[in-house]
């Protein structure tokens, strides 16, 4: 419907560019034929190693170290998932899937009330909103030692909100998903017209009846992809993971990771372990497609 | 429950008094209390924790953390892992957002428009961007690996005889592979950035210029790139903070080495802390870190995004 709509347009507008484009550019069809051998070159580069990464998951060690290497699978396998799914893996994948939803579930509940209470109450006004932006900003560098301490004096009074917990990579991802929470929402309920609440509140209902009846329902495509993102984020981060965790609370990239070692070593199974890790993030991308731009550039660009 | 419904409705009718304005405010604030407690507790707090830090000495040797006043930032500034490792830091940055901005521009200036294919292209493109940092890091130490990778396959089979380059064993072609390895990740960004920003610049625009007789090179540098100027500073800003913040590859590459030539900031910072135990050190070079990114961010705001008010 869409696409016969675009068409229709197009076909409107044509007339007249393609005239004057005629007249004065004989390489359209050049131009034309080099956009599809320069798009199929960047696609082929895009897709290269996600499809060299689940090869390598595929192949026995007699092939993955080989010289030269074996490019397509000789004989696929899928050994190396049974085996690492049967150590480390398993634990990776529950730790990583319980601090994700968990982040994003406490980010996503926080960040918007307040990205609400920015939109609406206009609350602290711009210079508010750009400091909580400005956190965003800090490397995480540089709080990993101040982190460190907390957590290592947290760790001493209840060893579940410690070093090597869920709870305190849940926290701290909550804390670093904020910022890019409270700006995203902020943008989605600016766009539901203040009239549209207000006049239901004018009708009788309260502040809060107005907002779940009203803004929430047209705000869901907003928060559904701005937790895909909150999601991603936490899903993929490392640092925070592999200096606050050892062995309980061991995530998917640090798992990934510890297989990192001498050359060749387990290169199956860490390839394995990385297509468990990769393939989720595919399938919550195609979710927010249309989102893409904006969410990763905190709404300061349309997408 | 029935009751209380016209009590709101007085108080709402009234929205000009001081007395809603009041109101307002406090409701305003109580929704954003939990986002400042969790900033407060987790991010200033232990901020200032640091600062403290990084005047004290503070490391495995000592049982007390004597004050030590600027000495750890006298010996950071003095530190040459310290500038080592921002001149690796600021050559990847560097060179991967310049070419990333390079080739994401030329790609977006070719794909603008409607063409077959597209619809279907766009979510492909996107993946390299989707892929856990990790798994790049993994992948392509794989696909550099001189022996069973196929980045040197590929090579022998252009050059026509056997390539045998240790990528990962020597300072600059280790930075190399770096460089490429973030291109491929964030390439896509760049380009659908641009993308996005093209799209929205007036056709009619480029039909007028073109009437006017402009030729491609003067509609871009006249027409396209003002055009889009605010995109591309935001994109630039984004991708060059991101990329300051280089540790995951480093980590799957080369942690660091061959020695410590390969170091960046996060990756020697993360040392400091971690592998050696100096915490003071390591916040005082962090703080170091934290005052010449906010001063580069400012410089950057203050001359590319001078007009913006929004």
């Amino acid at each position: 419907m869409t696409a016969a709509t675009g068409y229709a347009n197009a076909a409107a507008t044509q007339p007249l560019v393609s005239r004057s484009a005629m007249r004065r550019d004989p390489w359209r069809g050049v131009r034309a034929l080099l956009r599809y051998v320069v798009l199929v070159i960047f696609l082929l580069f895009c897709l290269f190693p996600i499809v060299w990464v689940i090869g390598m998951s595929l192949k026995l060690p007699g092939e993955y170290l080989r010289n030269p290497p074996v490019w397509i699978p000789e004989h696929p396998t899928l050994a190396h998932f049974q085996a690492v799914m049967a150590a480390r893996g398993n634990l990776a994948l529950k730790n990583s899937v319980i601090i994700s939803v968990g982040a994003t579930f406490f980010s996503m509940l926080i960040g918007s009330l307040a990205a609400y209470s920015l939109a609406r109450l206009n609350t602290g006004g711009k210079h508010f909103a750009f400091w909580l932006l400005s956190q965003r900003m800090m490397p995480p560098v540089v709080l990993i030692v101040p982190f460190f301490l907390v957590l290592r004096g947290l760790g001493q009074i209840n060893p579940a909100l410690g070093l090597d917990s869920h709870a305190a990579l849940i926290a701290l991802y909550t804390v670093f998903n904020l910022p890019f929470v409270i700006w995203m929402m902020r943008s989605y309920f600016d766009a539901v017209p203040a009239e549209i609440e207000e006049s239901a509140q004018v009708d009788g209902s309260t502040r809060l009846q107005a907002f779940r009846t009203i803004t929430l329902p047209l705000a869901i495509p907003g928060l559904i992809a701005t937790g895909a993102f909150a999601f991603i984020f936490s899903w993929m981060e490392f640092l925070f993971a592999v200096v606050f965790t050892r062995t309980k609370a061991v995530t998917l990239p640090v798992a990934i990771a510890g297989f990192s070692g001498s050359q060749g070593s387990n290169w199956g199974q860490a390839s394995a372990l990385a297509v468990v890790a990769m393939l989720p993030v595919f399938l919550v991308a195609l979710l927010v497609q249309r989102h893409f731009v904006r969410g990763l550039t905190l709404g300061a660009v349309r997408g | 429950m029935v009751e209380t419904v016209p009590l709101e409705t007085t108080a709402s009718a009234t929205r000009t008094g001081p007395r809603y304005a009041t109101r307002r405010r406090i409701e305003g604030w109580l929704l954003v209390l939990p986002a400042i407690l969790l900033i407060l507790g987790l991010t200033i707090y232990p901020l200032i924790q640091a600062v403290g830090l990084s005047f004290q000495r503070w490391d495995l040797q000592s049982q007390d953390h004597p004050f030590v006043g600027l000495k750890n930032y006298g010996d950071a500034l003095g530190d040459a892992r310290v500038w080592a490792a921002l001149q690796n830091t600021a050559i990847i940055v560097v060179a991967a957002v310049v070419l990333e901005f390079l080739f994401g521009l030329g790609l977006a200036l070719l794909f603008v428009g409607d063409f077959k294919g597209k619809r279907l292209m766009m979510p492909l493109i996107m993946l390299p961007v989707m892929v856990v940092p990790i798994v790049v890091g993994l992948t392509w130490r794989m696909l550099w690996d001189n022996q069973y990778g196929a980045i040197n396959q590929t090579l022998s089979w252009i050059v026509g005889h056997d390539v045998n380059i240790v990528w990962l064993a020597h300072r600059d072609s280790a930075l190399f592979a770096m460089i490429v390895t973030d291109l491929w990740q964030w390439t896509p960004f760049m380009f659908l950035v641009l993308l996005a920003g093209l799209s929205t610049v007036n056709p009619e625009i480029y039909e007028a210029a073109a009437l006017d007789g402009a030729g491609w090179w003067q509609l871009l540098r006249d027409v396209t790139l003002p055009g889009i100027a605010r995109v591309i500073a935001v994109a630039i800003l984004f991708r060059g903070l991101d990329a300051l913040k280089i540790f995951d590859l480093i980590y799957m590459f080369t942690q660091g080495g061959p020695g410590t030539s390969t170091e960046s900031i996060s990756w020697y910072i993360y040392q400091l802390g971690f592998k050696f135990f100096r915490l003071g050190y390591a916040s005082a070079a962090s703080f170091i870190l934290v005052i010449l990114l906010t001063v580069i961010a400012t410089l950057y705001v203050r001359f590319f995004m001078r007009e913006e008010t929004a």
